[in-house]
């Protein structure tokens, strides 16, 4: 196969390709996934960051 | 070759580096932008980043030549770079990391551990553990890149070190996280260019894939005998089972390399710079790709260039590198390779140099000024960020010194030493933090602790090349290792460490009541 009789060896040449197909159509599959979270999260860091700004106010004077 | 025209390019690829780093010092206002890029960063960046600093000069040229030495086993190594360094990564570690993180607001590896295990112990200790166990690694990859400019631009040695070390410190002391990632970013795309084109060429110059593979194939007969007698049987096949190379390369390069990556600091905190989990579907796709174009290609042509020596000069390749397995890439550039790709090799492999050792620069600042001053002294805010640029120049300057003072066996064990130790001390507690609530924080010390004690003792005592180079066994009980026994002093400290620190964690949690359920709703929240 391919040149080369080890199948350990041509089997982990393909084993690296799959690999490689299998992390790009991941990622194709999920390009668009996975953003549900992000819309709360920033409501939580725009009231974090006003807190944020209301502490260096009190503390230091800024 | 044109000297001048080489050092211009050089030239140019440092002020754009510098431009970078503006950039990321230019964007940066608070502790979060400093440490974790202000947790925005676009997929790309992320990605290319991740693997930038993954991937150092010494995964090219040294495992490169080491594929040249001992043959396309080392491909093993790659496809568990690909599907552990970066699937498994990013996808079952990174989303829950980049969640936990934010949940915890955390900024470091160590800030997570301690946040989730409400334990400042494990986060000085772990912070500890990084700033002590990196300098090795961080000189291996710091001298090695001014040795580089040495040879090829032809300035002096300790003019090199002071200008490589001087832009360095200078785009992550500033610029921070995001300085680093926008110029790792540059260099990883560099990289990949410079990897793709060398795979072409290789395959074009030996009459395609699979009569280059049969060619090398057909060399098995050339194996010196040394090498036949340490378990080689040809560049296109596994050693011998269990044989000295056998154990080395399952255990050290395959394992050590392969699963280590995992709980690598200056990496897990890659995840937490992004904004959402979209971010890490994306990134694997492009992650994915560059790891095979780095690591895949290196070990790929390393063992082809053995049918190019072979067939232009007679030699099998580590006889062209005259006995030096790390001369052998770049023996083969210069030989087999067009004069303008001689110029975009160089800068791609100091473009790998600087990827990692910015990274284990900012890593180092970001232990000794968030974990360990922060922790030990209670004190928060903008004094931590002085702290950190204070570490990070700290931190080049160690791995200077060290370069200078340590043996060279020493400093090159450094990068294994550094994995094996991480893979020890921080895998189990990093894995039982983000998958098993039940896990307490009795567990995860005593894990941590185990994890890095056995490690350390099992390199200092046991495996042969660290405990040799390190010679602390030789001067106390007059001899390299305590356990002569094949194959004991071949196995890599990780194959023992890891299962007694992961067994260890979980014992010990079994046995302490469990944590608060209010705090395990916190870390675990948004987290399926």
């Amino acid at each position: 196969m391919l040149g080369i009789d080890d199948p350990w060896i041509w089997g982990v040449y393909i084993l690296c390709i799959l690999s490689t197909v299998l992390c790009v159509s991941y990622g194709i599959a999920n390009w668009n996934k996975g953003e549900e979270m992000e819309k709360q999260e920033l409501m939580e860091e725009a009231a974090w960051e006003a807190q944020e700004l209301e502490m260096q106010e009190k503390e230091l004077g800024m | 070759m044109n000297l001048l025209l080489l050092n211009v390019i050089v030239l140019v690829y440092l002020l754009v580096t510098l431009y970078l780093g503006y950039r990321g010092w230019a964007t940066t206002r608070d502790t979060e932008g400093y440490m974790v890029a202000g947790r925005k960063i676009h997929p790309y960046i992320m990605a290319m980043s991740y693997g930038a600093t993954f991937i150092s000069t010494s995964a090219i040229v040294g495992f490169g030549g080491m594929a040249g030495l001992f043959g396309m086993g080392l491909l093993w190594l790659t496809f568990l770079n690909i599907f552990v360094g970066i699937f498994i990564a990013f996808i079952i570690y990174g989303k829950r990391t980049r969640r936990m993180g934010y949940n915890l607001g955390a900024m470091t590896l160590p800030e997570l551990m301690g946040r989730r295990f409400d334990s400042q112990f494990i986060q000085w200790f772990s912070g500890l553990v990084i700033f002590l166990g990196m300098p090795l690694y961080a000189s291996v990859v710091l001298i090695g890149a001014a040795r580089f400019m040495e040879t090829t631009l032809s300035i002096d040695f300790n003019l090199a070190l002071l200008l490589y070390s001087i832009i360095i410190a200078a785009y992550v002391v500033w610029g921070g996280l995001k300085g680093v990632m926008y110029t790792d970013a540059m260099q990883g795309t560099i990289m990949f260019l410079g990897m793709i084109f060398l795979l072409i060429m290789t395959y074009l110059h030996l009459g395609g894939v699979t009569a280059a593979h049969q060619a090398l194939t057909d060399m098995a007969s050339l194996v010196p005998q040394n090498l036949a007698a340490q378990g080689h049987r040809g560049w296109t096949s596994m050693p011998a089972l269990g044989s000295a190379w056998w154990w080395t390369l399952v255990s050290t390069v395959v394992l050590g390399v392969g699963i280590g990556v995992l709980a690598m600091p200056q990496l897990a905190v890659r995840f937490m710079t992004v904004r959402s989990s979209r971010e890490l579907n994306r990134g694997v796709l492009i992650g994915g790709i560059f790891i095979l174009a780095m690591t895949g290609v290196a070990f790929d042509v390393g063992a082809l260039s053995n049918v190019f020596f072979y067939t232009t000069q007679g030699k099998i390749a580590i006889e062209a590198a005259k006995g030096n397995a790390d001369s052998i890439i770049p023996v083969y550039i210069n030989a087999a390779m067009p004069e303008w790709f001689v110029y975009l090799f160089m800068l791609t492999l100091l473009a790998a140099a600087m990827s990692t050792s910015s990274s284990q620069f900012h890593a180092q600042g970001t232990a000794i000024g968030r974990d360990i001053y922060e922790t030990l002294t209670g004190r928060k805010g903008t004094g931590s960020i002085l702290v950190t640029r204070a570490g990070i120049i700290a931190a080049v300057v160690i791995a200077v010194v060290l370069g200078y003072i340590l043996p060279e066996n020493i400093i090159a064990r450094g990068t294994s030493i550094f994995f094996g130790l991480c893979a020890a001390a921080f895998l189990p507690m990093y894995t039982c933090a983000l998958f098993w609530k039940r896990a307490t924080r009795a567990g995860a010390i005593a894990g941590l602790v185990t994890g890095t004690l056995s490690s350390v003792l099992w390199m200092v005592f046991v495996h042969k090349k660290e405990a040799e180079a390190l010679g602390i066994s030789r001067f106390i009980f007059g001899r390299d290792v305590l356990i002569t026994q094949m194959p004991w002093p071949v196995v890599d400290p990780i194959v023992v460490a890891l299962p007694l620190a992961f067994l260890v964690t979980i014992a010990v949690s079994i046995l302490t009541r469990p944590p608060d359920n209010a705090h395990i709703d916190r870390c675990f929240k948004g987290i399926k």
